[in-house]
């Protein structure tokens, strides 16, 4: 029974917590017929499940609030204000119940009549001849679940985690061991095994961010009627996946975030008129899966945070120096929010002022390893932008050695890996300086920094470039560089972190602890001073030029045509190395497949005969294009001295550096011109399909149209035939065949987007090139 | 019932553990350098798939900072989230007191001081009874 009782609760807590959303979007269109349903339908269930353990209280609630909700749904109610305010104490009361129910107390709120009362009263309603004829909902489809708990979990994955460390333990002696085939196949399986275990596990601690997302509606709508605030809140990206531990790390920042945002963000609703606005401010909550992380954004459209104001506070409370006040970029001032016990709301307020600030959020984000940004507009709103990796335990790392030890490092800081000989050493006072292809980087050597000894002399050491998130590459000189292995991390003790050095332990394949590296860690260890957008350190650093205000960080490349150009380094969204093949010739543009994406491919005229092409990836934040070159000369940070070019096009002017004439890219001109034009045109290359294939027809031809085919009608001649695997059709010099299954030789399989992708980008080159 | 100790050497004195904070007795295998991680600490171990932070008692009491290279006996005790193990000389018996704890009558010294909690009699003979958790916790927390 208790057990029952216990399912009991924790459904009915998850009904409840999905349910606010609901109630919040029935109160805004209280003729919302599925949400209505929704609220019906959770009340019902309550009232149904309680009867049956004898809990007389929810039964009493329940019941009020479904007789008023079938009144409501019968037509004979119109949902008014009063009805939901009573409607959501019910369900709140049900919640508080539910809750005492589970830790044994006795609920505070004793009394359940007012509520009841609350729920009864109320003007009734002409039946209204949309509610009357409304059909009755669909039973919601039943989702096959079981509740297990997170303990439970927990010891399944290191439960895995031993399975795997034994199975390479095994995988050890079987290689000294003499050879026996019929061992060897088991053991294959058993391995086979184990990794689909593990990843089932590993999935299994994967939530929806929904979870995460489910309670803003509420909050948002109590917090603006307290506040006599009107927002509009819009999420989206519900459906993104993300480690159970990780939403449960992100809760609080969030939530602070917002509250945030209504209360010192978003104007009271006579303010904003007056500013031009419409009445009801909107905040826009998005996540989405970038790579291995995930971009949270909170953005608000309400008054931004006063830089000049941060200012004035820091320096009033002695943080800042006025000297140091006078140097900061406006980027940098808004950035002061982040210093702690900096308050920029002029009285502390009931909703936000509880000691919590923005540098308690940026913290927590940091410690599980993600990045705050926030940009602030003045009238137009602030943008906060959190990443975080994806999961906090497996991650992908590189695995090396230095003064004999092992150490990992996560892969995503990895850059580029290089021998000893290939990059020039400069002593420059106790520094050194490593020239990698025009640029100069700082050298830290690991065995050095850990106070060490090396094992091997220095010319047989390996150089890893790091990009630290948030800062700027640095070389790292290591002994040797191992392996890439998938990490199961969990925190290093306390008296470990205390080093600065360390994201993390891990076992090795062999059972021994490595120790994963904190790429910004060393970083700061070793005191490299860049990232002009870390605001501590730029506070400590006095080296910073007057100008450094007005400087823009360039990225200095040489053409294929060999002239030398610069673009915004903040532009450059990471810089790649594509196959030829990669590059085709469709609707009257260059285009290169990136991944599973199709760019616009700018700074060449035609794909270079063979081998790789280098491209910078830039990005305007929506749309991306793709920028062929020569080679990267530098980057540097510069005060511009444009002269501006006689049309417009792809150069937006001359600038001199060191010497030499540069031309600077237009961004603006280049994503006008190729960024996200819809790809259509006369010259479209043209593909026939078979016809009367259903999966051709709503699912090839959308993705074939999208890359800018024209879809071949009877007679036309094709560029590019679209086969089944044993379809007889007339030859023809491009012919791609789709295979059904996974498995097998020849063609294509028909869900390998990557592959249907590359070779219609790549019949398209050959089409028209 | 009388409280269960654990009688272990630590930097030449018998002392006693509170057996229920210790999980386990283990002879650890090897040990992985955390190079500079807090001077207490004498790297990483592995139990089973489980990494344990190897803390040296000389050097949590502060007493020497060279770790006797044979000590290699350890009693496991978890702590906020984490598992040490704790280095010993020689982990003798786990024993049953004689009395309750008992206030320190005379100063024990420095090291000592911070981390005991009192003494505790076993068999007539007294024993300082040492909270591991302060152990663990290092010299950092008496600057603090």
């Amino acid at each position: 029974m208790d057990e029952l009782l216990n399912d009991f609760i924790a459904e009915t807590r998850d009904m409840a917590q999905a349910l606010s959303g609901a109630i919040v979007a029935w109160e805004a269109a209280p003729g919302d017929r599925e949400r209505l349903d929704e609220i019906f339908r959770f009340v019902h269930t309550v009232k149904g499940n309680c009867g049956f353990f004898d809990l007389p209280r929810l039964e009493q609630l329940s019941h009020a609030a479904e007789g008023a909700l079938a009144q409501v749904r019968a037509g004979g109610r119109v949902p008014d204000t009063a009805l939901v305010n009573a409607v959501l104490a019910v369900i709140d009361r049900i919640g508080e119940i539910v809750e005492a129910l589970e830790t044994g107390e006795s609920p505070a709120s004793a009394d359940d009549s007012p509520l009841i009362a609350a729920l009864s009263s109320g003007p009734a309603a002409q039946p209204t001849a949309e509610a009357a004829d409304a059909p009755e909902p669909e039973t919601k489809r039943t989702i096959r679940s079981i509740r297990l708990s997170v303990d439970l979990l927990d010891r399944m994955m290191s439960g895995v985690s031993d399975a795997v460390l034994a199975r390479n333990e095994l995988a050890r002696r079987l290689r000294d061991a003499p050879r026996d085939v019929a061992i060897e196949a088991a053991f294959e399986r058993v391995s086979a095994c184990i990794a689909e275990i593990r990843e089932g596990i590993t999935r299994t601690r994967m939530q929806r961010i929904d979870s995460l997302f489910s309670g803003l509606p509420r909050m948002v709508r109590d917090l603006s009627a307290e506040l006599g605030k009107q927002v509009r809140l819009d999420v989206d990206g519900g459906d993104v996946e993300l480690d159970r531990e990780m939403i449960e790390m992100i809760r609080d920042p969030l939530t602070h975030i917002v509250r945030n945002a209504i209360d010192h963000g978003i104007e009271s609703p006579d303010e904003r008129v007056a500013a031009g606005k419409k009445a009801a401010g909107t905040l826009r909550v998005a996540a989405r899966q970038a790579g291995n992380q995930i971009l949270i954004e909170v953005a608000d459209d309400g008054r931004g945070i006063d830089g000049d104001a941060l200012v004035r506070t820091a320096k009033a409370a002695g943080l800042i120096s006025v000297e140091q006040s006078e140097r900061l970029t406006p980027a940098q001032k808004i950035a002061l929010v982040f210093t702690p016990s900096l308050s920029t709301a002029a009285e502390v307020t009931a909703i936000s002022g509880r000691g919590v600030g923005m540098d308690v959020v940026r913290a927590n984000i940091e410690r599980i390893g993600g990045v705050v940004d926030i940009d602030s507009k003045p009238n137009q709103g602030v943008r906060l932008c959190i990443r975080v990796p994806l999961t906090l335990t497996i991650i992908p790392a590189l695995t090396l050695s230095a003064g004999g030890q092992v150490f990992a490092v996560p892969r995503s800081a990895i850059d580029e890996i290089l021998r000893f000989a290939s990059v020039r050493i400069d002593r420059v006072g106790e520094a050194e300086i490593a020239t990698v292809r025009d640029r100069r980087l700082p050298l830290i050597g690991l065995a050095a920094l850990l106070g060490v000894e090396s094992a091997i002399p220095r010319e047989e050491q390996k150089i890893v470039l790091l990009k630290p998130a948030g800062g700027e590459v640095y070389a790292l000189a290591v002994e040797a560089v191992h392996d890439h292995e998938e990490l199961v991390v969990k925190p290093a003790a306390p008296a470990v972190m205390a080093a600065g050095l360390y994201a993390g332990t891990t076992l090795a394949d062999d059972g021994s602890p490595i120790l994963l590296l904190d790429p910004s860690g060393i970083a700061k260890r070793a005191g490299i001073v860049f990232s002009e957008s870390d605001i501590d350190r730029a506070l400590h650093d006095d080296t910073i030029a007057a100008e450094a205000a007005r400087e823009t960080s360039l990225l200095l490349f040489r053409g294929l045509d060999g002239g030398r150009r610069a673009v915004p380094v903040a532009l450059v969204e990471r810089i790649e190395d594509v196959p030829v093949e990669a590059i085709g010739f469709s609707a009257g543009k260059l285009r290169v497949a990136v991944g599973a994406r199709i760019l616009p491919l700018v700074g060449c005229d035609a794909a270079p005969a063979q081998g790789k092409l280098r491209i910078l990836r830039l990005t305007d934040g929506a749309s991306e294009i793709a920028y062929g070159f020569a080679e990267v000369i530098d980057i540097r940070a510069l005060v511009l001295d444009l002269q501006s070019a006689s049309a417009p096009g792809e150069i937006a002017g001359v600038a001199l550096i060191d010497g030499a004439q540069v031309e600077m890219l237009d961004p603006h001109w280049l994503f006008a011109a190729y960024g996200d034009e819809p790809a259509a045109g006369s010259d479209s290359s043209v593909c026939a399909l078979p016809a009367g294939d259903p999966w051709i027809d709503n699912m090839l031809r959308p993705l074939i149209e999208s890359l800018g085919y024209r879809i071949a009608r009877a007679g036309d001649a094709a560029d590019i035939v679209i086969a089944l695997e044993d379809d007889d059709v007339p030859a023809h010099p491009k012919i791609v065949r789709i295979r059904a299954s996974a498995e097998g030789e020849g063609g294509i399989y028909r869900y390998d987007r990557a592959a249907l992708i590359g070779a219609l980008s790549a019949a398209k080159g050959t089409a028209h090139g | 019932m009388a409280e269960l100790l654990l009688i272990a050497r630590l930097a030449g004195r018998r002392v006693a553990f509170p057996a229920a904070r210790v999980e386990a007795v283990v002879e650890l295998e090897s040990i992985t350098p955390a190079p500079c991680a807090a001077p207490h600490v004498a790297g990483l171990a592995a139990l089973r798939s489980r990494v344990l932070t190897v803390i040296d008692g000389l050097a949590a009491l502060e007493l020497s900072r060279e770790t006797a290279a044979a000590a290699r006996d350890a009693i496991v005790v978890p702590c906020d989230g984490h598992t040490y193990a704790l280095i010993v000389e020689e982990v003798e018996d786990v024993v049953e007191a004689d009395g309750p704890l008992a206030p320190l009558a005379a100063p024990v010294g420095a090291g000592w001081e911070r981390v005991a909690i009192g003494t505790v009699a076993v068999d007539g003979e007294l024993f300082l009874l040492v909270d591991p958790h302060l152990l663990i916790a290092g010299p950092a927390v008496q600057a603090a």
